[in-house]
């Protein structure tokens, strides 16, 4: 069974969990997902790997609980199982596959993380940063107390830059503004790396194609199985229909159609998932924040 | 005394009532039925029905045990050949098989084999006959990627022969199309298929689930690392095709396996977790099994369902009995139309499908006639949703991560018919993943006929 050996909560609503997954740490890289059911008939909920630790065949999540199946996960506890957890799924990053690596000291890299999506930016952060590659990292957040793994982070990027959406802690802006400024101070970039909610990648893309810089993005779509059966994930990428769970989720974020990948999100929206909307827009959820895995 | 050129009628659920559930369709003979439809056999000397079988099922033997009510010998003559009765007389598309060449259905009605064939694995099911577990082991390890039926036979055969098995699934139940594609009613999940996957664990074979081959471990991690000395590749052909016509990614088109796995695989219609379509008016493209199912089960959920169809309704693959129950529910057929654009409103959900009339023309190289556009007849569908079924084609992930394992054009593994053998050393393969989708009675053959090779393999190597 897959156990949880270890839950934290890392800010209000964001949790950490450690899972027992011989199968998935095999072989995971940093840019993969794993796919976790909480319980039998429940839904397959797809989590990109935080972390993981092959010798203890342990897999890192870090999530956000939005509606009743990410709320079943967060009420695990250590010792419980989950029903199902199965990985790795989708391929790596490709900064993240050891080949690649020659290749990867090349490049100037920056990542820019927003909300949940700094844990597995930090997956990558810290792979690169044990293979020789430091790289920048902006991360940012809606506030101060949504923030976590700073001190992680600082320790394994290059150098890190904190913004804060209302200006609570550090530069007051976010991940776009901070990139700017420091593209105004000089920094130069050729690879980029942004993950957090659609809306957030959307807005480095357009900046980063003013600035010219290479762009890759993590997107998570709407999934079932996760291995290419249902077509649900589909993307339009450089014109051409993908789908996110094998032909990503990593992509030129300078060819993905944006849009229709929020249109596409509203999918179940209609039905189930307008009452867990309304309670999650009540609160945390305005699109854009950075800090919701809702919309990611 | 009966008219013999008749069937013994069956039982089912009406269809206004089963509109509106999901309890199996088809309620099957009693024994009475059973031993009346038995009778009207005629125990041919040169049975046709055997070669109409993909696996020759002695049928006029079993049959005949039936007429003197011994099912348990029935059940031991189908299980000769066959390891999923209880599937195959529910699915097999029998008017084209052993019914088809039935000399009965010359001057009436064919025997009623499928559904005998189901009573017989029925009786023995509920009468606790299940197969032998081995006395002996041989030792030697093999793994099946895949519990569809063509890896479940063959797990189970070769478990028979003493081989320690393993069968590794990427979903989370074992199954295959059998859990994730076919719906409840037509297939019991509970009642037949865990009834079938337990009788294959019975007979000591481990279904490892949640394994994506070529993800988590590759078929050389399995060989090198897990000292697996064989593999047996059954992965299916689960790859859902989309027509590529504008419109196709608004909201409210799905891929008939996205509807039917999450009805089907995670329970939807008892109203799990997943969510599903509630369409008011659903649109289902294409003509075979899986559009059937994907139009019933949106018609269970509560939709006006219309299936569109490129040919006549002569040239619609799915089975026949199928159609007919699909008929009766009250689905429309709107035939010779094939869709040409998806049509959105402002916010980027399904307002409707346009469609172009089709007239049939040369036969193709499938023998069916060609349907050919008819300029100018373009005109609009209304609907909320549209469901595609165009068929599916094996997934790469196996494939591009094993090296030497050859495959065609299409994706399908190239392997001998006769057993199965592939381009890579000790490994076989067989079912939709070798030839495309097809029927659960041709991949349950194959993992049959790669049993034997790969035990035919073992005895070489000594
Ligand atoms: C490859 C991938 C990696 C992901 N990694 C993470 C991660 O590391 N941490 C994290 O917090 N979240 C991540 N997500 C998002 C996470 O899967 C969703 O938050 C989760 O599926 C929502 O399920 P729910 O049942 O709790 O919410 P629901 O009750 O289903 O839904 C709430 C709303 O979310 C929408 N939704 C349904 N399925 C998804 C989905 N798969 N993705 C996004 N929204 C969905 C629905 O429209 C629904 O209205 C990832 C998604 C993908 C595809
Ligand atoms: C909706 C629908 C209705 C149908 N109706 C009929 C019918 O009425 N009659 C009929 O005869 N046929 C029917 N068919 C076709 C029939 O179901 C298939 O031909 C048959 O199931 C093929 O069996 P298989 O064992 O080759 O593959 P599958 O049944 O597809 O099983 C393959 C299994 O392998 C698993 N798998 C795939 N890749 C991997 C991997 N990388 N690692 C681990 N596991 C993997 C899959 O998850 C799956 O469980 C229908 C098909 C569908 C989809
Ligand atoms: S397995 Fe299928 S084809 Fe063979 S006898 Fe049974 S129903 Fe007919
Ligand atoms: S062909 Fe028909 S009548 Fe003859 S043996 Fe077969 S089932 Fe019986
Ligand atoms: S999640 Fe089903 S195809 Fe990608």
């Amino acid at each position: 069974m897959y156990e949880i050996v270890r839950k934290e909560q890392l800010a209000s609503n964001i949790l950490l969990m450690d899972v027992k997954a011989p199968m998935v740490t095999h072989s995971c890289l940093p840019g993969q997902f794993i796919i976790a059911i909480a319980e039998e008939d429940g839904e397959r909920i797809p989590l990109t790997i935080c972390d993981y630790d092959r010798e203890k065949q342990l897999v890192t999540i870090v999530f956000q609980p939005i509606g009743e199946s990410t709320e079943k996960i967060a009420k695990l506890n250590v010792g419980d199982s989950f029903h199902d957890f199965v990985g790795p799924l989708g391929k790596p990053s490709e900064l993240c596959i050891p080949e690649n690596l020659e290749e990867t000291k090349k490049k100037h890299i920056v990542f820019i993380s927003g909300g949940v999506g700094t844990a597995p930016v930090y997956c990558q952060v810290k792979w690169l940063h044990e293979h020789g590659v430091d790289v920048d990292v902006i991360q940012g957040s809606r506030n101060k107390d949504l923030l976590f793994f700073e001190d992680k982070m600082r320790e394994a990027a290059g150098n890190l830059y904190v913004c804060t959406d209302d200006g609570s802690y550090e530069f007051h802006g976010m991940g776009t503004d901070r990139l700017q400024a420091l593209w105004d101070e000089g920094k130069r970039y050729d690879w980029c790396v942004a993950i957090g909610p659609m809306i957030m990648m959307k807005f480095v893309c357009k900046l980063t194609e003013k600035l010219g810089i290479h762009t890759v993005v993590s997107m998570n779509p709407i999934m079932v199985d996760g291995t290419g059966m249902c077509g649900a994930c589909r993307l339009i990428v450089g014109g051409e229909v993908k789908f996110a769970c094998v032909d990503g989720p990593e992509f030129d974020g300078h060819k993905v159609d944006f849009d229709k990948a929020m249109q596409r999100m509203q999918q179940y929206k209609t039905e189930e998932g307008r009452k867990k909307l309304e309670y999650e827009e009540g609160d945390t959820h305005h699109g854009g924040c950075g800090v919701c895995g809702g919309d990611k | 005394m009966a008219d013999m050129t008749k069937r013994v009628p069956i039982a089912e659920q009406e269809p206004q009532v089963r509109a509106h559930n999901f309890d199996e369709v088809c309620l099957g003979y009693t024994e009475e039925e059973a031993v009346e439809e038995a009778k009207r056999c005629l125990n041919c000397k040169n049975p046709r029905c055997v070669g109409g079988c993909p696996v020759s099922i002695r049928i006029p033997e079993f049959i005949h045990a039936v007429t003197e009510r011994d099912f348990k010998k029935a059940y031991e003559i189908i299980s000769d050949s066959s390891s999923l009765p209880a599937v195959c007389g529910r699915v097999c598309p029998q008017e084209t098989q052993c019914e088809g060449v039935c000399i009965r259905g010359i001057k009436g009605e064919a025997v009623a084999i499928g559904k005998l064939e189901r009573f017989v694995a029925d009786w023995a099911r509920e009468n606790g006959i299940h197969p032998e577990p081995p006395k002996e082991k041989n030792g030697h390890k093999v793994a099946v990627i895949g519990s569809g039926p063509s890896g479940l036979t063959c797990a189970g055969d070769l478990a028979k022969m003493g081989y320690d098995v393993t069968i590794f699934e990427a979903l989370q139940k074992a199954g295959g199309v059998l859990v994730y594609g076919i719906p409840e009613f037509r297939l019991p999940k509970d009642k037949v298929v865990a009834a079938e996957v337990n009788n294959v664990k019975g007979l000591g074979v481990d279904i490892e689930t949640d394994v994506v081959i070529g993800k988590s471990l590759t078929i050389d991690d399995l060989m090198e690392e897990f000292g697996f000395e064989a593999v047996y590749i059954g992965s299916g052909a689960g790859l859902p095709r989309f027509m590529g016509i504008p419109g196709e990614t608004a909201n409210g088109v799905f891929s008939a396996n996205e509807v039917l796995t999450r009805s089907n695989l995670m329970k939807a219609y008892e109203d799990k977790d997943t969510p599903i379509i509630h369409g008011k008016k659903v649109v289902v493209v294409g003509g075979g099994n899986v559009a059937m199912d994907a139009a019933r089960t949106a018609l269970r959920l509560g939709a006006e369902v219309h299936i569109v169809y490129r040919r006549s309704e002569k040239e619609l693959p799915a089975r026949a009995e199928e159609v007919h129950h699909a008929k009766e529910e009250g689905i429309h057929f709107d035939l010779l139309q094939n869709p040409v654009e998806i049509l959105a409103d402002d916010k980027g959900w399904v307002k409707g499908i346009r469609v172009i009339k089709m007239q049939l023309g040369e036969p193709d190289a499938s023998g069916r006639r060609r349907p050919v556009p008819i300029e100018g007849s373009e005109y609009e569908i209304d609907c909320d949703t549209v469901i595609m079924a165009l068929g599916t084609s094996p997934n790469p992930l196996i494939a591009s991560t094993t090296k030497g394992l050859d495959t065609n054009k299409k994706g399908c593994i190239l392997a001998k018919e006769e057993d199965g053998e592939t381009s890579k050393t000790a490994v076989y393969a067989g079912g939709d993943a070798v030839t495309g989708a097809a029927t659960v009675i041709l991949a349950m053959g194959a993992g049959k006929a790669a049993a034997k090779g790969i035990d035919a393999y073992f005895k070489n190597k000594k």
